[in-house]
């Protein structure tokens, strides 16, 4: 049974408060730590009238306070879809990257390693997110015609999930492919991307992540309750008023324009999506007005720790925050699974 | 005024329903019988706007539902189906404020509110309104979904109980369709059930279509019998006219005999 262990605006401020506790270790801590008069000082020597930024202060300013930005970003963009997709599926096991967005994205960086090596192409900060996202359009669009049926046009649930996870298959196989034939720096490129980084975090990212990621979340919300109704199945969320393959549509695309912006500029982060709102259902229910704020708050703060601890770990070195998403995620997901209170 | 006309709905080659015409008048309860498979969901799934017919059509109060919009029919018509499964953990109250859902745009509003307590009231749900759905049995499901459903068509009119509103205050007719309400529930639940369907259909703005298996249930409750074999309408009327040991034969395949009861009444026994 659903224990609803307070009320959702008192869970909702103590996510808020984890999240900014996180942010604020986030940009203390990494390769350098910044004290917090550092830190000050830094912030103040953007305004008018000062005297320019020494070195430490632009590390700060320039590097180290966009990728914590991005971070809360990115993860909120994971948490949000990965709500969406479950919700939408009706499916606890369904992660954002489900109907090919993740997959795509990657095979499209990794196809521009591998002819940028060839051609002689540089990746700079607009390339390779534009390959990213070519990759994860033309993948997740596959999914949709392939999984329309011939007869109505509509995409059927079910034929939604099959035709994704062959469609997961066989992009990830194509990049397998290309790591196998790429000569050596281009590989390591694919792998660590793949594996995803926050390592090129710029003010710019942060810029557009932000559009996609609040402008995605503030129209899913406007849904929830159809989601809600949704719960209860397809037909009875149509006698409740929803039209129930507009809302498919409207979903899908929410979730693929935030997944594919994000994972445009961090490569693929597992994990964060599938976890994210099994943590709150676990919390206050499913209740999707409470779940999509819920999984942004969550997702950020999630995913700003495993930076963290990526940055940390093998400090002055870092690991792709993929394989932290992962490690730390697996076991501490498991163990809430076996404590679930609620039925599948 | 609920009519149907000329539907014929095919899946494939197959007719499910051909060439059906039926009306339904307000104030009463329809109750649709016949074998496995001869329509009876279909039909139910036309009239309530979720299958569109191959040729003719459905008329609520003499406007066609084909142009009406999913939310539009939502506000005035509500379906019970057979068994609802919710696919994560959703308190009682939540499963029937989902009945409220047409009726309010972000948050429930307080009448929203209030009518959802009424129903909790009436289904004696109090001791469930915190549960997981999803921990409740089949017939506990029902009555939950029965309370979700019927908050969907209640009128608040400052009083509690009971559900009928003057027909004078609201223009249009109340639609509810009940398909197959009674699968999960034990005998006492599937009386007290018919009980409040009927005490509801006696609103004069309320046209209840519903399906049922068991004719002695059906003889009892309804005003309308609506008799469908391999998707057509072999008869419509009374009980007396429709239940007649030549249609049962001829449709059921069994053969029945009629025990008179107190002065009226007859109960049905089959061979």
């Amino acid at each position: 049974m659903t224990k609803q262990r307070g009320s959702q605006p008192a869970i909702l401020f103590a996510l808020t408060c984890a999240m900014l506790l996180v942010l604020a270790a986030s940009i203390r801590y990494g390769a350098i730590d910044f004290s917090i008069p550092d830190i000050s000082r830094a912030l103040i020597s953007l305004l008018p009238g000062q005297p320019d930024a020494t070195l430490e202060q632009r590390i700060f300013l320039e590097l180290r306070l966009p990728r914590a930005i991005l971070c809360l970003l990115v993860g909120a963009s994971l948490g949000v879809g990965g709500t969406l997709m479950q919700a939408l599926f009706r499916n606890p096991i369904v992660e954002p990257g489900l109907v090919g967005t993740s997959s795509g994205a990657a095979f499209g960086s990794a196809l521009f390693f591998v002819l940028g090596g060839l051609f002689n192409l540089g990746a700079n900060l607009w390339t390779l997110p534009l390959a990213a996202c070519i990759g994860s359009v033309i993948s997740t669009y596959l999914v949709f015609l392939l999984a329309r049926s011939r007869e109505d046009g509509r995409a059927s649930i079910v034929m939604l999930l099959l035709t994704g996870l062959a469609i997961n298959a066989l992009f990830m196989s194509a990049i397998g492919f290309l790591s196998y034939i790429a000569r050596d720096p281009q590989a390591r490129s694919i792998t660590f991307w793949s594996l995803g980084t926050l390592s090129g975090a710029s003010w710019s990212a942060v810029q557009i992540v932000a559009v996609s990621t609040i402008g995605g979340t503030t129209l899913a919300l406007r849904y929830a309750k159809q989601l809600n109704a949704l719960m209860i199945g397809e037909e009875e969320a149509t006698y409740l008023g929803v039209n129930v393959n507009r809302l498919k549509w409207i979903i899908l695309s929410i979730n693929v324009v935030i997944v594919a912006v994000a994972t445009a500029f961090t490569g693929v982060i597992s994990f964060v999506g599938l976890v994210v709102p099994h943590i709150l259902r676990m919390m206050h229910g499913a209740d999707n007005r409470f779940l999509i704020v819920g999984s942004a708050l969550t997702g950020a703060t999630l995913l700003s720790l495993a930076d963290l601890i990526a940055r940390l770990a093998l400090r002055p070195a870092e690991l792709p925050i993929g394989i932290v998403t992962s490690a730390v995620g697996v076991p501490v997901f498991l163990l809430l699974l076996r404590r679930r209170q609620y039925v599948f | 005024m609920l009519e149907a006309s000329d539907i014929t709905f095919r899946v494939g080659n197959k007719a499910l329903l051909s060439e059906v015409s039926v009306s339904f008048a307000p104030g009463s309860l329809h109750l649709v019988i016949g074998p496995n498979g001869a329509g009876k969901s279909t039909l139910i799934k036309v009239l309530a706007g979720l299958l569109q017919p191959q040729t003719g059509g459905v008329e609520y109060e003499g406007a066609d539902i084909r142009g009406a919009s999913e939310s539009e029919l939502a506000k005035r018509r509500a379906v019970l189906s057979q068994a609802v499964e919710v696919a994560f953990p959703l308190s009682v109250r939540e499963v029937v404020m989902m009945g409220r859902y047409p009726h309010f745009g972000g948050r429930p509003g307080p009448v929203d509110e209030k009518i959802v307590d009424c129903l909790i009231e009436f289904f004696d749900l109090a001791e469930f309104i915190e549960r997981n759905y999803q921990t409740l049995s089949g017939g506990e499901r029902q009555r939950v979904n029965f309370a979700r459903v019927l908050a969907q068509l209640w009128r608040f009119d400052g009083s509690a109980l009971p559900v009928s509103v003057s027909a004078a205050t609201h223009s249009s007719c109340r639609y509810l369709f009940l398909d197959e309400p009674l699968t999960f529930l034990d005998i006492r639940h599937q009386i007290e059930f018919m009980k409040k369907v009927r005490d509801f259909t006696d609103a004069p703005d309320v046209i209840t279509v519903g399906v049922v298996h068991d004719l002695n249930l059906a003889a009892r409750f309804a005003d309308q019998i609506v008799l469908l074999h391999r998707g057509q309408v072999v008869a419509t009327g009374s009980a007396a006219e429709v239940l007649t040991p030549e249609h049962i034969r001829n449709v059921f395949g069994v053969e029945p005999t009629f025990i008179p009861v107190n002065e009226t009444g007859v109960h049905l026994i089959f061979d």
